[in-house]
This record gives structure tokens, sequence and C-alpha cells, in this order.
């Protein structure tokens, strides 16, 4: 049995996990520091290990090495049960011969509470369903199975409460909705959510810190606006949003800026921003960040001459281009349909330009394909 | 409208060959069977001859003189049908959820006994727990039977026996409901704070019940009925009901009697199941 | 921040790994117990093929080749052998036919009295064998048919055809109704719908089903019992003979059937792993 409430709080420290399946390594050499009352969000393609570290914090799988703590706790070796973590599972996994207020009530049965109604219709009420109670999980759409899904989870209380990509059978819409519920959820129970996701989307949009995994480590950590804005890896730049990715060289320092040469044209960007261990970089810049001006207009901040709109594609909010760059590249540039300038025609002969503070260096020798090649559907981890 | 016309007819053109056939061979029979059970033997005729005289005390004398090879069948049907559920569950556990890509290969290793006849491995028990067998000198060396204590010819080879025949019988069932189990409910049970037992107890039994239910007819049936284990691996004194009617067929030609009893047997069997699936379904089934 | 590298790697303490790996293992260790069980009287069958018996095969009298050599040598047994092999081909097929046919009605349209089909189905499979046997008898009893060959496949007709129903319905029921919709919006009619992509996609399980009426047939002693007369049949014969001891030829003969029921049923899973790797 396991006194939630009190017990263990705290803190989740992973200290140096691996976890090996035969030759395959799911999950190498991983430590990790989930404080207490965050919204934290494991984020990245199937086959990254995100699945089986949220499965080794809920006690379904072990670590080959390493160790788990919550709070001042070893929970490396506890069975599921001895955890005060709770998890909402893919697909849900309700009991599908137990009513939703059974569902509900299972966990804290399990504990030993004897009164159980008063805590299930408060939660209950908390995901708005009171009136399903007696229903079985299969006459419940989707939506609701994901709420009770939730319900069963929070009603004990955990110290922790683990999200495996919770909404991944939802449609897009349903998805919007849920994910501001759950972060609203968040802020009204103060639980500590982990939430494990391949939607770059639904991380950013819930979570307070988000840790981009790949191939079994933590490619780097931070705020949504941090990875955003200032990608340390190619992986995150394109797993996270689209990036534009320029070879180049750097060429000296000015001030607290770099100077940089992109195919023979000059630009600088702020030295705090490379993450580059010699001269050899990639610049990056968000498509977004883009400004288009046709030659002979005045431009300001970095500028790259000589390219022409290659495609123009009308998305509604926005226009997306694409501007083919004298050395071969095609240049990623969305604009804002706020400004009521006509939008640029296929052929015309442009300049880009773009504050420098926008720029971000990696190392020269990334790959630039890192991260791009996911397909946004495939939800299925390979364990 | 002519195809509408087909269609409607057409699941009945595909149901008469077969149904004409079941009827014939199976409704028809239970019906004679049925007619026979009240006949008495014609005055002055020959052995194996009867009339119809509506005799319904034919039940009741059937009963009282077979009452204790009745109750020896279903005493050893449901011993049989205990000990199969015990032996087939957690088998069929470990093909559902432990056997990774062994999966169909331990299926088929299932059902691979049927291709010998079960006939010959009923025999084969004979003498596996016979005095030369390699059970029997062992116990009786390490002093667990006495001396005089044999294993063939007992109530206790019978139900071995028959555990044995039927075992695919319950394990396919079994198999069949928990491999439909989605096993992240009982992650979610031990996520919940249920230990081992307890999710055992309150989801994956409740879930498989279905197979439970199927797995024990279909051991407890033909079970019943049986009479070849009892001949092959009993003595006088375990004899069952199968042995009976068998007996009153080919040696006594007592065919109202043998119906009797056939007939008595499947009435018991259907209130018992009947029972048996109201107990069940009301309970646990989804 | 995310990587300590220095930390010293905490490793996980034996006697936890050693509980977890038995509470994880214990019921794999159950089920060889459960397939060796399944497997000892099989084995033995096995063993006892190559005994040096002479007339009863009850104790080991040393190794020989001479019963697989000969496995007609007893008299009589390969009589019965073609006698239940023919009785379960025949069976087979008309059981295959009647129960597919059925399964087609059942699993495929919706018509008044389906349920009733369904328990009429069932209600075979419900009725002990003794009882199957011994109706049959009686009606032919009553129609002076004497029992013997025909009698006999009729009667292992009636208790294989519920078998297939069920297992080619399992097989209808699991086919996306989509594909015929595709094959009908490709111009195909109700016909070649059916010709082109119905049947060869029921087909593993009217195959399945045929496997299984056989075997049931082909192992079926009871309802052979009373429907058979005079007729030997293998089931029949080991049954006469298991009172004064069984010649080791049968022994021969159940390993053989064995074997070979087993290499049909590997290819059978080899075939349709290939076939589906292919799609």
């Amino acid at each position: 049995m396991v006194d939630v409430s009190s017990a263990t709080r705290g803190d989740l420290r992973l200290t140096r996990i691996t976890k090996t399946y035969g030759d395959f390594t799911a999950v190498d050499d991983l430590s990790l520091t989930i404080p207490e009352g965050s919204f934290f969000a494991l984020l990245g393609p199937s086959g990254c290990g995100k699945t089986t570290t949220l499965r080794m914090i809920a006690g379904l799988e072990e670590p080959t090495v390493g160790s788990i703590h919550l709070g001042t706790t070893d929970i490396t070796t506890k069975r599921p049960y001895q955890r005060p973590i709770n998890t909402v599972f893919q697909n849900y996994a309700l009991f599908p011969h137990l009513t939703i207020f059974e569902n509900i009530a299972f966990g804290l049965r399990r504990r030993g509470i004897k009164d159980v109604d008063a805590d299930v219709n408060k939660v209950l009420d908390l995901v708005e369903l009171p009136h399903l109670a007696q229903r079985k999980p299969t006459q419940l759409s989707g939506g609701q199975q994901q709420r009770i899904a939730l319900a069963r989870a929070i009603v004990n209380r955990p110290a922790l409460l683990l999200l495996d990509e919770p909404l991944g059978a939802l449609d897009l819409k349903l998805r919007r909705q849920m994910q501001i519920e759950l972060k609203w959820i968040q802020r009204e129970v103060g639980l500590t959510f982990v939430h494990v996701t391949h939607d770059q989307e639904e991380a950013m949009t819930m979570a307070d810190t988000i840790a981009v995994m790949n191939e079994g480590g933590i490619e780097q950590m931070g705020s949504p606006a941090d990875l955003y804005d200032n990608p340390k890896t190619a992986f995150v730049a394109n797993f996270l949003g689209q990036s534009n990715l320029i070879k180049g060289r750097i060429e000296g320092t000015d001030g607290d800026n770099l100077v940089v040469d992109l195919f023979g044209q000059k630009i600088s960007m702020p030295k705090s921003r490379s993450h580059a261990v010699d001269s050899s970089i990639y610049a990056g810049i968000r498509p977004e960040k883009f400004r288009i001006s046709l030659v002979g207009t005045p431009t300001r901040g970095n500028v790259l001459t000589g390219g022409h709109i290659e495609e123009v594609s009308y998305i509604g909010v926005s226009t997306q281009y694409q501007v083919a760059m004298p050395w071969g590249q095609e240049l990623m540039v969305f604009e804002q349909n706020d400004d009521g300038v006509p939008p640029f025609d296929k052929g015309d002969q442009v300049v880009i330009s773009w504050e420098p503070n926008f720029t971000f260096a990696l190392r020269g020798d990334e790959d630039v394909e890192a991260g791009t090649e996911v397909a946004p559907d495939d939800l299925d981890e390979d364990e | 409208m002519s195809s509408i016309l087909s269609k409607v007819k057409l699941p009945y053109l595909l149901l008469l060959p077969g149904f004409l056939f079941l009827f014939t061979f199976f409704i028809l029979p239970i019906v004679n069977l049925a007619q026979t059970s009240t006949q008495t033997p014609i005055a002055n005729g020959d052995t194996g001859q009867y009339e119809q005289t509506f005799r319904f005390a034919n039940y009741i004398d059937a009963f009282i003189e077979n009452r204790e090879q009745f109750a020896r069948s279903f005493i050893f049907a449901i011993c049989a049908t205990l000990l199969a559920l015990a032996i087939a569950y957690p088998l069929a556990y470990a093909i559902a959820f432990k056997s990774g890509r062994f999966k169909n290969i331990l299926l088929v290793l299932i059902i691979a006994p049927f291709f010998t006849s079960f006939l010959l491995r009923t025999v084969a028990w004979k003498q596996i727990l016979g005095e030369e067998g390699f059970v029997v000198p062992p116990l009786r060396t390490l002093g667990i039977i006495s001396e005089s204590t044999t294993l063939t010819s007992t109530s206790f080879a019978v139900v071995i026996g028959m555990t044995y025949n039927f075992l695919p019988f319950m394990t396919l069932p079994l198999y069949a409901s928990l491999e439909r189990i989605d096993p992240r409910t009982m992650e979610a049970s031990g996520d919940l704070y249920a230990n081992g037992l307890t999710t055992f107890r309150r989801v994956t039994l409740p879930l498989s019940m279905p197979g439970v239910v199927a797995g024990t007819l279909l051991t407890f049936i033909p079970a019943a009925g049986d009479y070849v284990n009892a001949a092959i691996l009993g003595n006088p004194n375990s004899k069952m009901l199968g042995n009976v009617i068998e007996s009153r067929y080919f040696r006594i030609v007592d065919y109202p009697t043998a119906a009797a009893l056939s007939f008595t047997l499947m009435a018991a069997i259907l209130i018992l199941v009947t029972l048996y699936i109201r107990k069940a379904g009301t309970e646990e089934l989804v | 921040m995310t990587k300590v590298k220095d930390a010293t790697i905490p490793t996980i303490p034996l006697q936890a790994r050693l509980s977890r790996w038995f509470g994880r293992n214990l019921i794999r260790i159950y089920a060889v117990f459960g397939f060796t069980y399944l497997f000892i009287p099989v084995a033995y069958t096995f063993a006892f093929s190559f005994n040096d018996s002479g007339k009863s095969n009850l104790i080991w009298k040393g190794f020989t080749l001479d019963n697989w050599q000969n496995p007609c040598g007893a008299p009589e047994i390969c009589t019965a052998l073609g006698n239940s092999i023919k009785i379960g081909l025949l069976a087979t097929i008309f059981s295959t036919i009647l129960g597919t046919m059925i399964a087609f009605a059942i699993g495929r349209y919706a018509f008044k009295g389906r349920s009733t089909s369904n328990l009429l189905i069932f209600l075979p499979m419900a009725t002990p064998e003794i009882v199957l046997g011994a109706s049959l008898l009686s009606l032919f009893l009553v129609f002076q048919i004497n029992p013997g060959f025909w009698p006999t496949v009729i009667a292992h007709v009636v208790f294989c055809v519920s078998f297939v129903v069920v297992t080619v319905k399992a097989r209808i029921a699991s086919l996306d109704p989509r594909l015929e919709q595709a094959a009908m919006d490709l111009y195909a009619n109700e016909f070649q719908t059916f010709r082109r992509v119905t049947l060869p996609l029921v087909a593993p399980g009217i195959a399945a089903a045929a496997l299984l009426a056989f075997s049931l047939s082909f192992d079926d002693f009871i309802i052979t019992n009373f429907n058979s007369g005079t007729l030997t049949t293998f089931p029949k014969f080991v049954y006469v003979s298991a009172a004064r001891g069984i010649p080791a030829q049968a022994n021969v003969i159940g390993s053989a059937m064995f074997f070979l029921a087993l290499a049909i049923v590997i290819t059978g899973q080899l075939i349709s792993k290939k076939t589906k790797v292919s799609k």
C-alpha cells in the first residue's frame, strides 16, 4: 500500500539511466531532474526512448543501470503499485468490465480507502462528466474516455502524473481543446505532470519545460521559447518548427557579435547564440523571421541578395515563399498577410533581410536533415 | 427486383442442404431417442424388440439403478474440468503474454498431441502410471505411496486421463480471450496500486471470463459423457454413465434404458450449463 | 544540466533483480511443466514404437526398427487405418462443403432465423458424443439400416459440420467488408467478387476447417463405435487391442500421423507467413 498523500514528494531525479533490449539501446545514459509542480514534456520522434523513459518512471520497466529518485526516496526497483505515480495511458486502458465510477475508484480502493464516493464525484466534476458515472467505457466517446483516464489517475493525487501520448487518438480539434483543458487541470490540482509526445505543437502549448529526446538521449532542454528561438542542434531546429540552415564560416568578431560569411555575403549575429565549436558553422534563421523585399527597396539588419521567388503558397494567415538563392539553396520565408502589401509573384527578384538577433549558429559538421524526416502521425513507439 | 429477391433467398439456399442434413441426422435421431426412451419390451418378443407404451417410469428406474454412475460422471467431470482449468490458465496466459515470437509455435504445440490418436495417448497413461512406468517406482522408493497402492485402475487415473484429454479444449478458448485483453489494462491496474494478485483477481480474470466459460464447457460436456478413460484407466468401481449407456446398447440390448439415460445425461448437462452460464454471466461477463 | 557525466552510475541490487526475474518468469517455468505434461504420452508412444515387443507392447524389451519397416505387420491394422482415412476424407469433404455454405449464410447475411440457425449449429457441439452416437444408431435401427461404413461417414459429418461452421465463420467475420465493396467498385459483379476476392481470402479458414474436420473424424472413437458395426477403424483397433496389449505398429502409425500433421501445419504457417510478407 502506498501513502500517496505525504510520504514521497519532491523533484524526480533520473541519474545516468540506461535501458538496453539485447543489442538495442533504447535509453542511453540519461540524467534528468523534473522539478515538483512543473508541467514537463518529453518530446521526440518514435523510437527516441521517450516512452521507455516514461515506463521506467512508472515502474513498468526497470533500468538496466542507473537510479530513479522521487524526493529522497530511491524508487528504481519499486513495483508500479508501490510508487505514488499514476499514468494516463496511450489509448487510455480503461477497464472494460467496470463502470466509469469503478474505474475511477479502482486506485482508491486498492489503497484501502473505504469511502470513495466523495473523491470520485469530485474528480468527475473536475472533468465535467458526472452524468456518466454508471456507464461502461465502451459507451463513451474518445474524448470522454480520455478525460476518464485522466480522472482515474488524478483522483489518487499522485506525486507525479505521467501522460503517455494522451491525446494521440483524438482528432485535431478535440486535441487542441484538451490541450488547454489539461493545462488548466494541472494548475488546478497542482500536480507534477510529465507528458510524453511526438507532437511539438502539443508540447509547446502545454509544457513549462521541454526535453527534446533523440536516439535515447536528451538533445536539449528548456522552456518552449528557448528551444524554438535558440536551438542548439540541427535536430532541435528541425523538429521544433522549420529552420533555414545556411552553411557559413565565422570570419571574426565585432564587440559582442560574430561576423559570418555566407557564400560571400557578410552577416552578423550575437556571440551568445553560437553553439559552434570552430569557425565552420550553419547559420539558422526561422522562416517567419525573414523579410522579403524587391531589389532596390530599403532594408535593415542582415541582408542576403541575389534571390528570386521560386514558389508561392497562400495559407490564409500567411504566405509561404521559397526563395532560390545564388548558391543553389532554397530558403523558406513566411510572411504574415497583415500589411495589405500585395504578395510577391513567382520569378520576382528579391532581397532577404532579418534582425541579427534572430540568428543562431550550429556546428558546421551537423546533419542538416536531422529531425526533418519524421512522420507526424507515427504514433508507434518501438520497444 | 429479381436481384433483391435472390438476395433474400440466397442465405436460405446456402443453409438448405446443411440444415436438411442436420435435421435428418441430428434432430430426427434425438426425437427418435426420446421416443425410444419410453418404450417397453414386447410381450413374448425377442430380445431387442420394443413397443411404445409411454412409460416415463423408465427414467426413474434408470436413474435409481444407475445413480452411482451418474454421480461419478459429474464428480469426475467437475474434477477434470477444475484440474484442466488450473493447468491451462497459466499455460494460456504464458502463450498470450510471455511468448513473444514463439506464440504461433506454442499454439501449434498445444494442439499437436491431438495428432496422435487419443486412445493411444490414454493407453500410454495406463503404462506411465502402471507398475513398470516411471511414476510409481520412484514414488514407492520415496515412500510417498505404499507398496500396495497402485495408480492404474483407480478413479484418480480416470480423472488424470480426462484432464489430459480435454486440456487443449480448455487452453485454446482461454488463450483466445486472454489474447484479446489489452495488456495496458493490466499495467494500468499495477499503476493504480494493485499488486500482481489483485490485478489478476480484479482485472485479468474478469476480462478472461468468456474464455473460462467456453473452456470449462468444452471440457465439462465431453468429460461428463466420456467412457473411454473409465474403460481403459478405471476399474469396475469407477464406471461412469457412458459405460452404462454403452453396455446397455451393445451387451444388454436394453435400448429404452440407454435412451432414457442418454436423455437424462443431456438434460442434466443442459441444466448445469444453463445455471453456470447464468451465474458467470450476471456477475462478471462484459 | 542534462548530463551528469561525472556522477557514478548507480547499480540495482542483485537481490531485487533476482526477485523480479523470478516474478517475471514464474509463469514461463510453469508453462514448461504444462507442455511436459502434454507431451509425456506422445513421447511415450513414440519411444515404444521402437520397442522390440512382440505381441504386447507393455514393457521395454529392446530397440528395433522392425516396427517402422513393417507398419502393417500386425493383423488388421492397415485395414483399420485405411478405413479411418477413407471415412475421414469423405466426412471432411461433405462437412466442409455443407459447413462452408452455412458459414457464409450466417456470417455474411442478416436474415430471419439467423439466431435459430446459430443455435442449431451450437447444439451438436453441446451434445455429449455418446448421446449423438446412440441417437443415430437408434435411427438407423428404426430404418433397418445396418451400421457400417456409410452410417459412420454420416455420423462423422454430423459432428464435424458445426466445427467447420465455427472455424469458417470466424474467418469471414475477420474480413474487411470494404474489400468486397472495393472489388465491386472496380467493376467485379457479385460472382466475380466472390470468386476473385472473398473466396481467396476465406480459403485459409476453409483449409483450417477441413484439417480440423479430418483430425476430428480420424480420431473419433465413441460415435464410430456406435455406428460402425463390424467395420474396424484405427481408434477402434486400438481400443479393442488395449485389453490384451497393443502391437507396437499402432505406435508407429500414431507417431507417423503426429509428425505428418505437424509438418502440414508448420508448412501451412510458413506459407501464410510468406504470403503475408510478399503483400
